[in-house]
């Protein structure tokens, strides 16, 4: 590739662009800083064990981080796996199924599902979706109920609606990005796929995984945005600091418990072990980007490799 | 593309706006009546409790209309807030739903007053669609009950105080405040004086570790749920139940009667306190003496440094808790909360006194 002599504007571009991205790692470092600062009663109290301890008692001052990396994992795992094959089920159609006309009302839509404030999730969640739960589980048979994914007792709030709640708000991110990124796909992938007799199932298929790397990057996205969510989760989930396995357990999750905790956090201690729950947090996060990271970079690469055999292909961006 | 989005008229009412905005806040309060000494008005910062924001916020109004001079801007940021703000000086004064700690007083820069505004309470809300009568509860039975050892409505312990109540085979569902509370603070203040079991396994504070139950955010969250659910039992401001149309207990007093919160019963119970309210007023008023006083009251009080540097803020904040304690206590029924009786106020306008103000 031919590149031109920076002139005097390209040292100023340059310029403009390098100081926001260096602001953004500093930003990024400056959090982490600050935080560990602000919890250093508590790191120095527990140590790593803060990661393992299950007791959360602001009395005694015993406080251990396990149940709500539980419940914030679990309940963000169980939304994405209701949301991830709804919102690629949605990006799908929109983009080869759905007609022509409904297409710009029906992606208005779903968009519009993104703009709706948490707050009003959790009240839907409370007024509807805890009422559901609670009917769901009153219908299943006894011997399911016996079994360790749905005991307990029926509340209604728990970690289940929680996870409904969430999945119905990260469904907008992930299929809006899916449907970008399947948008990208060249035309003559799909046509390819039909010119040689595919159906139009064996054609989405191909599209999808010529895509599949877009596609996980989006479900990170709508995973992230699951991780962080406070107000519709702490409205619905119970906040009980217990990690259970049952879906129909009250649980409790990281940013739930900062928002409820910190506003009357009086002693020292306290505050500080919430401020290191939101140190774990922004590990948790920063370790799930980092590992999507390195999935997005292996898929790519294997498929780099692969185009670099197809000659093709290997035309397309 | 057009850059100017907003059409011109919004654009005008908009610099109209921010002009008008910007010449009253030179003039400031134009309307003063006051022959005071020096003209300018004289803005005052607090923080701290949520739950007596209402009738604050009502009583800075009320004041800001007597007095258009002094203004006073409040934020409802917490107890614990309000706590490390006042001491470390972001704020003037604080407010508080639990009394400081001696350590924590001992930790204060300068010397804090704590002054009682207002008396709340709190009430034990049921949902039992079967049952139409008001319940009856002993201290030792909620006690119980939030620990997680009487688990059905039909047990003999709730049965005994409640003779001729037909109650429903239910489980009984817990509901507490997952969020950092005064009212948290009152109820297991009072359990934890009723039931030595729970003074052993759980505690007081604004946070405690629940044995069993749901969390609710806020007084609003623990009411939802409460509604919600059949067999339900939690904890709330009696605003919220009156509200939410749910119905609450009596609790039985320490002269053993049965009381229901309501203004009057809660101003008794502070009555019955007020023998034993030391000098500095940082006391507990659950479970007091008292044939008429409902059991589970607490005062919420204002922290007011003594020695403050800047005077007139200082003479202008204790002109208005004057005020607050006196006329300003009329207000408190209408917002669902007790008034102090006058054995306390008496006490307090005496204390008042010590403030620095000139």
């Amino acid at each position: 590739m031919r590149r031109s002599r920076p002139g005097r504007t390209d040292g100023v571009f340059r310029l403009l662009t390098t100081v926001p991205a260096l602001l953004v790692v500093g930003l990024v470092a400056a959090i982490g800083v600050v935080l560990c600062l602000d919890a250093r009663l508590s790191i120095a109290a527990f140590g790593a064990g803060f990661w393992t301890r299950t007791d959360w008692d602001p009395i005694a001052g015993q406080f251990g981080a396990f149940p709500f990396i539980w419940g914030t994992l679990y309940s963000s795992g169980l939304a994405l796996l209701i949301a991830a094959p709804v919102s690629i089920g949605i990006a799908v159609f929109l983009t080869d199924v759905c007609p022509h006309r409904l297409r710009a009302p029906l992606v208005f839509l779903t968009e519009l599902l993104a703009a709706i404030p948490s707050i009003v999730y959790g009240l839907w969640g409370i007024f509807v979706l805890v009422p559901a739960v609670r009917l769901l589980q009153e219908a299943l048979p006894p011997r399911i109920r016996a079994l360790p994914l749905f005991e307990g007792p029926t509340v209604g709030v728990s970690l289940l609606a929680a996870a409904l709640v969430l999945s119905v708000m990260v469904i907008p991110y992930i299929s809006s990005v899916t449907r970008e990124v399947l948008r990208a796909v060249p035309r003559h992938q799909w046509e390819g796929a039909y010119a040689l007799g595919a159906t139009r199932w064996e054609a989405t298929r191909v599209a999808l995984r010529y895509a599949r790397v877009g596609i996980v990057g989006a479900v990170m996205l709508g995973f992230g945005r699951a991780v962080g969510e406070t107000m519709a989760v702490t409205m619905v989930i119970g906040n009980s600091p217990q990690a259970s396995w049952s879906v129909f357990a009250p649980q409790y999750t990281m940013a739930a418990v900062i928002a409820n905790e910190f506003a009357e956090a009086v002693e020292d201690l306290h505050l500080h072990a919430l401020v290191e729950i939101g140190l774990v947090l922004f590990t948790t996060t920063l370790m799930v980007n980092v590992a999507s990271r390195a999935l997005i970079w292996q898929m790519s690469r294997d498929r780099r490799r692969r185009l670099a055999q197809c000659p093709v292909a290997a035309e397309t961006p | 593309m057009q850059i100017d989005i907003l059409p011109r008229w919004l654009r005008r009412t908009m610099a109209l706006g921010v002009l008008t905005v910007a010449v009253s806040g030179c003039s400031g309060a134009d309307g003063a009546a006051e022959p005071a000494a020096d003209a300018a008005p004289v803005d005052i910062t607090g923080a701290g409790a949520t739950f007596p924001y209402p009738l604050y916020s009502r009583w800075f109004e009320e004041y800001n209309r007597r007095h258009p001079d002094v203004r006073i801007n409040y934020q409802a940021i917490g107890s614990g807030g309000g706590i490390r703000q006042v001491q470390n000086g972001t704020v003037f004064f604080g407010a508080t739903d639990g009394p400081m700690t001696d350590e924590q007083l001992a930790a204060s820069p300068e010397p804090l007053l704590h002054l009682p505004t207002v008396i709340g309470s709190v009430v034990p809300a049921y949902n039992l669609p079967e049952v139409t009568e008001r319940l009856n509860f002993t201290g030792p039975l909620l006690a119980d009950i939030f620990l997680g050892r009487v688990t059905r409505w039909n047990d003999r312990a709730i049965a005994a105080v409640n003779p001729g109540v037909a109650l429903p085979d239910r489980d009984i569902t817990v509901v507490h405040r997952s969020d950092g509370s005064g009212t948290t603070f009152v109820w297991v203040d009072y359990l934890s004086k009723v039931s030595p079991a729970w003074k052993e396994q759980v505690g007081v504070g604004t946070s405690v570790k629940w044995p069993v139950g749901i969390g609710g955010k806020g007084n609003d969250g623990v009411a939802g749920l409460v509604k919600q659910t059949a067999g339900a039992i939690g904890y709330m401001e009696p605003a919220y139940a009156r509200q939410n149309g749910i119905p609450f207990g009596a609790v039985q007093n320490a002269a053993g009667r049965f009381v229901a919160s309501s203004i009057e019963s809660v101003t008794a119970a502070a009555d019955g306190a007020a023998a034993t309210i030391p000098d500095d007023f940082r006391v507990s008023i659950t479970n007091p003496p008292g044939d008429a006083a409902y059991p589970i009251a607490s005062f919420t009080w204002l922290l007011i440094r003594e020695r403050p540097d800047d005077v007139r803020q200082s003479a202008a904040l204790v002109e208005f808790v004057r005020w607050a304690l006196t006329e300003g206590q009329r207000f408190a029924p209408e917002l669902g909360y007790s008034p102090l009786p006058a054995s306390v106020v008496e006490r307090e306008l005496a204390a008042l006194e010590r403030v620095r103000v000139r």
